[in-house]
């Protein structure tokens, strides 16, 4: 995590806060690499397992070819699979995993994703000290890498169902304004899983969505409504969970380690001790790139679901 | 009444029901630090003149130098983004704008070396800036010729 999110509502649930987001690295891709790292070992480490068992890890991150993924896989090594789903990613990786391991074809497998303010900065938009403001639906990128071990077996919570999500474009061309790019992918794949799982809103805790930030959740509510689906009351947005109330971060957090660390470090562990019984994760991407928005296109989103239920007692 | 949100009509609820910053206080800060620094730069003009008995031109060209040089230093201080924030237009606008659109990615791409780093990313925000104001300086210039005869 870095500095600015150590100091969110979530701070303490972290497992490591850096204090300089450069993490003792030359460069802020090099710190990104290196966060990645970290965060598959400690997943790893904490599951009470070596590297040697798991037969996986599917990661990804916002950086051009995944370089942060890519390159901290070349020092894991174990069997990588990159991904790419912008700020869905780590559901996609969650998702991937759970049918690996269903159709038994893997017992155990490593699912991260990374972003760092800075590399995505540098990327997507403007040299950090270009002195220019920033509107007030726009979201800022979260420095973050979180990982999960999935496994065939134990007493853990149980991921059970996933929903893989369609692009949905609904013809937003604002790059300042993803959160509205991708509510209607995340409406479209929240109920499609309802009604292809039969289950109400209420029938889960929460319906965590990846990073829509105010102005998004607000409108993924209006639009899950006129679908028939209330999720007013237990709707929660890990880009909002993540920064304090007074941070200067306009519409909330984004990026793919945003919905990595706040499920992996807050939500997972209310799934172990039951306080949490039924979670769905639905992290969000929008699948724009500086090019594509040069040329004027308007954003495409995604949203994956993955399902999970608290440990059984006993 | 809410409409029923569709493809077709989404994008224009959205514009309609976005955030948006306060206009007025929006534009009260460009003015006033845009203001402030031109206030500036007139002061370093006049001390030009008056001051230090320069001619109309050699004073301009200092108050231009100096701007760019605070621009440039603030930039490197880091403080200019931090000014920028609050400021907006008023701090993007003036010539201690067009230094900060130079210095920042060329401090940002140094890990990218000197040559391809530095070297060709530097003008990546200021480019436009330079390309048009130059072709607009040689179609004023053409036009000056043919119409003071």
């Amino acid at each position: 995590m870095g500095e600015l999110e150590g100091k969110g509502p979530l701070g303490n649930h972290f497992d490591r806060v850096l204090q300089d987001d450069l993490f003792n690295q030359k460069s802020w891709e090099k710190a990104e690499n290196k966060m990645f790292q970290f965060a598959v070992k400690t997943a790893v480490e904490k599951s009470n397992m070596q590297m040697d068992d798991i037969d996986c890890l599917i990661g990804g991150d916002l950086l051009n070819q995944i370089i942060s993924s890519s390159f901290a896989a070349r020092e894991l090594n174990i069997p990588f699979l990159g991904i790419y789903g912008a700020c869905s990613t780590f559901s996609e990786a969650l998702l991937l995993g759970g049918l690996l391991i269903d159709s038994k074809s893997m017992d155990c497998v490593v699912c991260a994703a990374s972003t760092h303010f800075s590399t995505a900065e540098r990327q997507y938009r403007t040299p950090l000290e270009l002195g220019t403001g920033r509107p007030p639906t726009s979201q800022r990128t979260t420095t973050a890498s979180g990982a999960c071990v999935l496994k065939n077996a134990g007493t853990g919570p149980r991921l059970t169902h996933c929903t893989l999500g369609k692009v949905i474009d609904w013809g937003i061309k604002d790059a300042n304004n993803m959160g509205a790019a991708m509510a209607p992918a995340a409406a479209d794949t929240i109920a499609t899983h309802l009604l292809e799982t039969a289950k109400a809103p209420k029938d889960y805790d929460y319906i965590v969505t990846g990073d829509l930030g105010h102005h998004g959740s607000e409108v993924l509510i209006k639009l899950l409504k006129q679908r028939g689906f209330d999720v007013s009351s237990n709707h929660a947005d890990c880009g909002i969970q993540i920064y304090p109330e007074d941070a200067d971060v306009q519409s909330g957090g984004s990026g793919c380690g945003c919905s990595a660390v706040v499920f992996s470090a807050y939500f997972l562990k209310q799934l172990m001790d039951a306080s949490v019984k039924n979670l769905l994760l639905v992290s969000t991407g929008a699948l724009l790139s500086p090019t594509s928005t040069l040329q004027g296109e308007s954003i495409p989103g995604i949203a994956h679901a993955v399902a999970f239920e608290a440990c059984k007692e006993g | 009444m809410d409409p029923i949100l569709k493809p077709e009509n989404y994008e224009a609820y959205i514009q309609k029901n976005m955030p948006r910053g306060n206009f007025l206080w929006d534009c009260t800060r460009a003015f006033f630090i845009g203001g402030l620094i031109c206030t500036l730069g007139q002061g370093l003009n006049n001390l030009g003149t008056d001051i230090l008995k320069m001619t109309k031109d050699q004073a301009s060209m200092l108050a231009t130098v100096i701007l760019i040089f605070t621009g440039a230093l603030l930039t490197g201080l880091g403080v200019y983004d931090v000014i920028g924030k609050f400021a907006g237009a008023g701090s993007i606008v003036p010539i201690t704008g067009f230094a900060n659109s130079i210095v920042a990615p060329a401090m940002e791409f140094k890990r990218e070396g000197y040559v391809m780093g530095v070297g060709a990313k530097m003008f990546s925000i200021a480019g436009p800036v330079l390309v048009y104001g130059i072709i607009l300086s040689v179609v004023s210039g053409i036009a000056g010729i043919f119409f003071s005869g």
